[in-house]
């Protein structure tokens, strides 16, 4: 080991942040999807480093399904005061008001698929070149495929087998005029990674991420959170558990984990003595084993 | 993977990024497999998920390359399309595998995969040895300039786990890889299916005295693959807050591409020529003593003098070539051929200008490094050394000096693909 020696995190902050650089550097209007989940908030704290002492250059859009925890909704508003950055809120009940969503049916509808078209909506609208996501590429086997700049055309559509080789850290930014990029600064971090770069930088993160008491019903083993858009059949009844969170997606579909880590350094312990993956307990990728592929090429991030 | 972990060492890690060649069947996508569920990498419900995809193929044992395989189309044809990226960390380095298909486009496909990794494993069948792809495979690591080969001869269970059948590969293999140019190669005897050497010692092969994969991917010193002689910070993105606690502030992002700088060293910027000093190198406002290859900074000069994106900022006493006619060595990526006379976007570092090919010097023959010099036709992979003009001078470094200032991309000014890797020479 020489003296010039980076550790792995360091390396890969350095990594995101030149990816967030090039890509403001090269498109005329990006814009960071923020669904106010650790990863978006680890990107808005990524962002902020890398054009300080200037504000982020960039619109944070948070596309709200109505679905979200209130925690993460009111975490949201006062992260986004803090570092002073522009929210955006695309809201998915306005595209199912203006008919072009369509609410999914049955005993626990997931507007998650719905995203894709209120996303593309404000696309259209703002007439952004590129969004940021925080997704990683060892959260589920389509996106360990994905290229960092990803392009899409102007539906939005990934298509895997024709995708533009991504070579050492050199960034192809030029597209048509209607298409757009998605890019994934933290493609290459781990859910360990994460939460090792929120404790060594000190990052907030919504409360419900550490263990509280909560309501939840056990559907389909996943932990389901009380609230008022799923409906109970006749044997399921709410019981009071110690539980929290690894992800943040709707109320609908995220599920719980019986949980009594309280710290970050808890966490971290129960992250590396885990034994199911963080989106194992989503009930919107055990749809099926392509469900993530088949939402990407839709236009999902 | 232990079940605690270590927070101080976790943060001290460090990272190696290896590619993975090989050819069909020859157990690949296995050892991938095998690495991560022997360092516990792999979570249950992937294991579920395996266990109920292997049992509808039909398969007794759960089929651990169905684990990288990502992509509908892959399981239902059973192939890998692209290159996959795959992670896997034990208490001493955190691990990123370019995992590269060895069939169709294999060379666009370990192009890119070699193109950002430490170290390449090249696989082997110890019923078949040497064959076409495995010199092919270690030619393309060579020409990328990767420092560490791995040549793992794999099934040794499919032949009785004999020594010399391991000797006799080892012996084949170094009778053509004396022609690369790949300072650190090294064998190991392994089968991937019943784990033998991979993380742990093989107690069917006793002969073998070497250490395991993981020991050796662990241990390999990649400490000096870096450029730390040779300053240059390409400018990325110019930073004016406007506003008024830093009213005046200009402030020049950037990634350390080879050097060392630090406040206080005087700086030429290239290609304007002027100079100035580093009055401070930070990131999110708090000063960095020492800035070097890979990190991610912010300066600030002495001096108020125009500098943007494209730029350079060096030492006066050790400044990159400035070139227009540009020497390189290109795989070509596209099912269009190259064309002489044709103009093509060329990214170098932060900057981007047009070029136009000159000429078609020779082809190489991948799979013998032989030069062609009759057919000068450059189609889908391949590998040819070719000159351009640019319409803007470069601030380049060959790329066996430096890979980040050393490399190109072409990209097709209509189709805005990106058609070729190129290496300056």
């Amino acid at each position: 080991m020489n003296s010039y020696y980076l550790s792995h995190l360091k390396q890969l902050e350095a990594e995101a942040i030149h990816i967030i650089r090039e890509t403001v550097a090269q498109v005329d209007k990006p814009v960071l999807l923020f669904s106010g989940g650790k990863d978006s908030i680890v990107m808005a704290h990524l962002a902020r480093k890398a054009f300080y002492p200037a504000r982020i250059p960039f619109p944070l859009l948070h596309v709200d399904t109505g679905h979200n925890f209130p925690e993460a909704i009111e975490f949201r508003d006062n992260m986004v005061k803090e570092i002073n950055a522009n929210l955006i809120v695309g809201l998915v009940q306005d595209s199912i008001d203006k008919g072009t969503a369509i609410e999914e049916k049955g005993p626990n509808p997931s507007r998650n698929r719905l995203q894709s078209v209120t996303l593309m909506e404000a696309f259209d609208e703002y007439k952004w070149d590129a969004a940021f996501g925080g997704a990683r590429r060892d959260e589920e086997k389509a996106r360990a495929k994905e290229r960092i700049f990803s392009h899409r055309d102007e539906f939005g559509t990934w298509d895997p087998k024709n995708q533009r080789p991504e070579l050492w850290s050199l960034y192809n930014g030029k597209k048509d005029t209607d298409d757009h990029f998605r890019v994934f600064p933290i493609s290459n971090w781990t859910e360990m990674d994460v939460w090792q770069y929120i404790k060594l930088e000190g990052i907030e993160l919504p409360s419900i991420y550490f263990s509280h008491e909560r309501e939840v019903v056990l559907r389909d083993n996943v932990l389901l959170a009380k609230n008022d858009f799923i409906t109970l059949s006749e044997d399921e009844a709410y019981e009071k558990r110690i539980i929290r969170y690894r992800t943040l997606g709707d109320m609908t579909c995220t599920g719980a984990v019986a949980s009594d880590a309280s710290t970050l350094d808890d966490i971290i312990q129960e992250v590396a003595s885990a034994r199911v993956t963080e989106r194992g307990g989503r009930a919107d990728d055990k749809r099926s084993e392509a469900a993530m592929e088949e939402r990407k090429k839709e236009g999902y991030f | 993977m232990s079940n605690t972990i270590d927070n101080q060492a976790y943060l001290n890690m460090d990272l190696l990024r290896f590619t993975t060649a090989g050819s069909v069947d020859d157990g690949k996508s296995t050892l991938i497999g095998r690495l991560l569920y022997d360092s516990k990498s792999i979570f249950e419900d992937q294991m579920e998920a395996l266990e109920k995809s292997s049992k509808q193929k039909g398969q007794d044992d759960v089929d651990l390359s169905l684990l990288t395989d990502g992509l509908k189309a892959e399981r239902e044809q059973g192939i890998t399309i692209d290159v996959a990226y795959r992670y896997f960390a034990t208490p001493k380095r955190k691990f990123i595998i370019a995992d590269t298909p060895g069939h169709i486009q294999y060379t666009r496909n370990m192009v890119t995969g070699a193109s950002t990794a430490n170290l390449a494993i090249i696989l082997i069948d110890a019923r078949h040895g040497v064959i076409e792809q495995t010199m092919r495979h270690s030619f393309i690591a060579s020409l990328l300039q990767i420092k560490h080969i791995v040549v793992c001869v794999n099934k040794m269970d499919l032949v009785d786990y004999s020594q010399e059948a391991f000797e006799k590969i080892k012996e084949e293999y170094k009778k053509f890889s004396s022609r690369l140019d790949v300072p650190d190669i090294r064998f190991i005897p392994i089968s991937a299916l019943k784990g033998d050497n991979v993380v742990d010692k093989s107690e069917k092969m006793d002969w073998y005295e070497g250490s395991t994969l993981l020991y050796t991917l662990e241990n390999v010193k990649i400490g000096n693959d870096l450029n730390f002689m040779d300053a240059r910070f390409p400018v990325q993105y110019v930073i004016r807050p406007q506003i008024d606690e830093f009213r005046d502030f200009r402030g020049y992002a950037g990634r350390v591409e080879g050097g060392v700088f630090k406040a206080g060293d005087e700086v030429t910027i290239l290609p304007s020529g002027f100079s100035s000093k580093i009055k401070t190198v930070e990131l999110n406002g708090e000063a960095i003593e020492e800035a070097y290859p890979p990190m991610s900074v912010t300066m600030t000069l002495e001096d108020d003098i125009d500098v943007s994106r494209g730029d350079m900022i060096v030492k006066p006493n050790n400044q990159p070539e400035s070139i227009q006619d540009v020497d390189i060595k290109i795989c070509w990526l596209s099912n269009s051929p190259l064309k002489v006379g044709g103009k093509y976007a060329l990214k170098h570092t932060t900057k981007d200008v047009r070029s136009s090919v000159k000429e078609i010097l020779y082809k190489v023959d991948i799979n013998t490094l032989h030069k062609i010099e009759d057919d000068k036709e450059v189609k889908l992979n391949d590998i040819a050394r070719i000159r351009v003009r640019t319409n803007a001078p470069l601030f380049a470094d060959s790329y066996s000096k430096n890979r980040q200032t050393g490399s190109v991309i072409l990209i097709d000014e209509h189709t805005h693909e990106t058609v070729a890797a190129g290496m300056i020479m």
